[in-house]
């Protein structure tokens, strides 16, 4: 029995931890080992990973490739792999991952299991959109092939399944062509969320990544900072001689051992004293870099990936994340809305981050992305205040027939659950009865 | 293109190695394992990492000697050899050990002759070719016994005795030997540890120390290299306070 938590370290509960180390293995273990749960690398948030108390098949050491076709740029790997290392391996030949979210630190089984999003939504859709077909594991000890033409309800099921249909022992995926590890960049500060809309709407044709940073402490006047990226082509990055310097440095850089937050503070290190003024500096800081410039994919896509253990600085009791998705439709108003219950709440948010997704329904049955505009926070955990707050926020969410990502939740109530996501009943059918979570006890009764 | 050799590819530490190498630059790989289907899972893997390389599989009773002979020749006949990794071991448990005199044998085989047998049989063609570089997984339980753990601490203290005395015959020669003595690492052998909340260092960490090592050819390569420090206290601590701990 080993203390596990998940990324926002709300619970450090003992677990049997069964590390699946060979993808022949994994279908005795889990017969072997039941009901329990796959922990890949734990970047969720809430509860969607854990089980307390009882089995967790550790997916880390799935780290393999299979195969890798440099026509087409399909990829097979084992369900363990880090995005990151897919990432450094194939963005030099040439191809990368369509879909990664805001840390590439994740297995491919959590980016599958969470059907993950990123800033290029309105353009790609989400991971699913570019996974081919899996192997999955059942705890009856059967490995079953699924694709989207044999197996289309299964599929979809474990897609944004949340672990809950089996384990995925290993995925084929279509990455795409790049030109080059660059980004051509253009960073606008806005005043008020009818600007941020217009932003998005003018963007969303032209720009492949757009994301924004809201300072939800400011009330009405909701100022942030909109962000907006193209991939450069080879001959774009190559009439750039410059660039060449900074990979050179950005890459000694990685290789290096990364920063870490060396110990857990005896307190959140955000609190109302330093979230005024971070959020004022981070507003200015950013303002100052308005305009266009030129990025390296890492740092813009994931800037919070070099701060190893960041999560560490908001104490002991760890922190929520709260990401909720509304239709565009009333949206504005519900954003709003939000971000007036956190100002009067006093309860701040570090990074808020508004953006809208495209015109597409997501594959799964589960899935979290739909049209709409999805607004994520944190909130250090203070206890029945914090609870308060996203009870709040719950009711605008729910009048706005919106829903609260899974990967996130550590707390949304059944009937939220149950509003938000219409196809639950049929999801059910697709259950493997040996696996169980925190999350499925939770909301879903078993 | 470098010829490397690896015994016991399938080991965790080792599988990082090749990992690294075949990043750095393409290479020849002969990957020897126990179960031909792992060891084909771990070339497939290299494979997709490095197009350019040329990874073989190959499969070798560990523990017979004259199989051993078979595979070695073999592997040299088939290209002259620029670095062999001896990476195979298996982390028997103390009671086990004490309690089944068959399981403590095969622990002492495995962990301890192997090793050596597989160096002895690499080091004839490497001395004729007078070129190479051996290196061999060690441990840091080899260089005092304890308790906990003393039967598999002896199979590598066997190792480390036979690659200092390796190391004093070839000393004139360009072969070099080099022992590699890493403390506990997260692999799926230290598993239990792990889970017992033991500290370990990551296997990723240990393995480009030991790929450093053998490209500077250094003798002894602790890593993480804290353990050297460690380990100079643990073996110079006075019998009377060692007996008193419980390590
Ligand atoms: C800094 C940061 C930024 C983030 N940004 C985004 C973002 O922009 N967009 C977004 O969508 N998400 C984002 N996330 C969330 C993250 O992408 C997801 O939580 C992801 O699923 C985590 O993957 P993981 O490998 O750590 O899996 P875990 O968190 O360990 O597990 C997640 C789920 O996947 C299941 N699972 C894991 N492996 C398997 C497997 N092999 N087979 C079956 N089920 C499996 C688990 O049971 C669990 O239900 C972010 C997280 C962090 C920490």
């Amino acid at each position: 029995m080993k203390p596990v938590s998940a990324w926002g370290r709300l619970s450090n509960d003992l677990h049997d931890v069964h590390v699946l180390t060979d993808r022949a293995h994994v279908a005795p273990v889990l017969a072997a080992h039941r009901p329990g749960l796959a922990f890949g690398n734990g970047r969720s948030y809430g509860d969607v990973c854990l089980n307390p108390h009882g089995h967790l098949w550790h997916t880390t050491g799935l780290n393999k490739f299979m195969a890798f076709d440099d026509a087409t740029g399909r990829l097979v790997c084992e369900a363990g792999v880090l995005l990151r290392d897919i990432q450094r391996l194939f963005v030099p030949r040439g191809w990368m991952l369509p879909v990664t979210p805001g840390t590439q630190l994740i297995t491919v089984g959590g980016a599958i299991a969470n059907d993950v999003h990123g800033k290029n939504h309105h353009a790609v859709g989400s991971f699913g959109d570019h996974v081919l077909g899996v192997s999955l594991a059942r705890t009856t000890g059967e490995v079953l092939s699924l694709d989207w033409t044999q197996t289309p309800a299964l599929m979809s099921a474990t897609l944004g399944g949340l672990g809950l249909t089996g384990v995925i022992v290993t995925a084929e995926l279509q990455l795409r062509r790049v030109g080059s590890p660059w980004l051509r960049t253009e960073t606008l500060p806005y005043q008020g969320l009818t600007e941020f809309f217009e932003l998005a709407d003018a963007s969303e044709h032209d720009w492949e990544h757009t994301v924004s940073w809201i300072d939800c402490l400011a009330g009405q006047t909701a100022r942030g900072i909109f962000m907006r990226a193209n991939p450069m082509s080879a001959p774009q990055a190559a009439a750039m001689p410059s660039l060449k310097a900074v990979l050179a440095a950005h890459q000694q850089k990685t290789q290096s051992q990364p920063l870490r937050m060396p110990f857990v503070p005896p307190l959140s290190l955000v609190n109302g004293l330093s979230l005024k003024p971070f959020n004022m500096a981070y507003y200015e800081l950013q303002k100052l870099k308005s305009g266009f410039d030129v990025a390296h994919y890492e740092p813009f896509s994931y800037p919070l990936d070099n701060l190893q253990d960041w999560n560490r600085m908001y104490g002991p009791r760890g922190f929520y994340q709260y990401q909720s998705v509304v239709p565009r439709e009333g949206g504005q108003l519900a954003v709003q809305a939000m971000l007036d219950a956190i100002a009067a709440s006093g309860e701040g948010s570090f990074l808020a981050v508004l953006k809208t997704f495209g015109n597409r329904e997501a594959k799964g049955m589960l899935s979290f992305p739909e049209p709409g505009v999805t607004l994520a926070l944190d909130f250090p955990n203070r206890g029945q205040r914090t609870l308060q707050l996203m009870d709040r926020l719950d009711a605008i969410v729910r009048e706005a027939k919106g829903r609260l990502y899974m990967a996130k939740d550590a707390r949304m109530p059944r009937d939220l659950f149950e509003a938000g996501y219409p196809r639950l009943s049929e999801f059910a059918a697709h259950r493997d009865a040996g696996i169980s979570s925190a999350m499925s006890r939770r909301l879903m009764g078993v | 293109m470098q010829h490397i050799v690896i015994i016991g590819a399938t080991s965790a530490m080792a599988e990082h190695c090749a990992r690294l190498w075949v990043q750095a630059a393409p290479v020849r790989l002969t990957l020897v394992g126990r179960d031909e289907a792992r060891t084909r899972r771990v070339a497939d893997d290299l494979r997709v990492r490095s197009p350019q390389s040329d990874v073989h599989v190959m499969t070798s009773d560990f523990v017979d000697a004259a199989a051993i002979q078979r595979t070695v020749s073999h592997i040299v006949n088939q290209a002259a050899v620029d670095v062999v990794l001896i990476a195979h071991g298996v982390l028997s448990g103390q009671g086990t050990c004490q309690d089944d005199l068959l399981a403590c044998d095969a622990a002492l085989q495995v962990n301890g002759v192997s090793p050596v047998l597989f160096a002895e049989a690499f080091a004839k063609p490497m001395v004729a070719t007078n070129h190479g570089t051996i290196a061999i997984i060690g441990s840091v339980a080899g260089d005092r016994g304890r308790k906990t753990n003393y039967v598999y601490g002896a199979a590598k203290g066997l190792v480390s005795r036979y690659a200092q005395g390796m190391q004093h015959r070839l000393a004139q020669t360009n072969v070099k030997v080099v022992l590699i003595k890493p403390g506990p690492t997260d692999t799926p052998m230290t598993s239990d540890l792990k889970a017992k909340g033991q500290k370990m260092a990551s296997v990723e960490v240990v393995a480009q120390d030991i790929v450093k090592g053998i490209a500077s050819g250094k003798p002894v390569v602790y890593t993480p290299g804290i353990w050297q420090v460690i380990m100079l206290v643990v073996m110079h601590l006075p019998r009377f306070v060692f007996n008193k701990l419980n390590i």
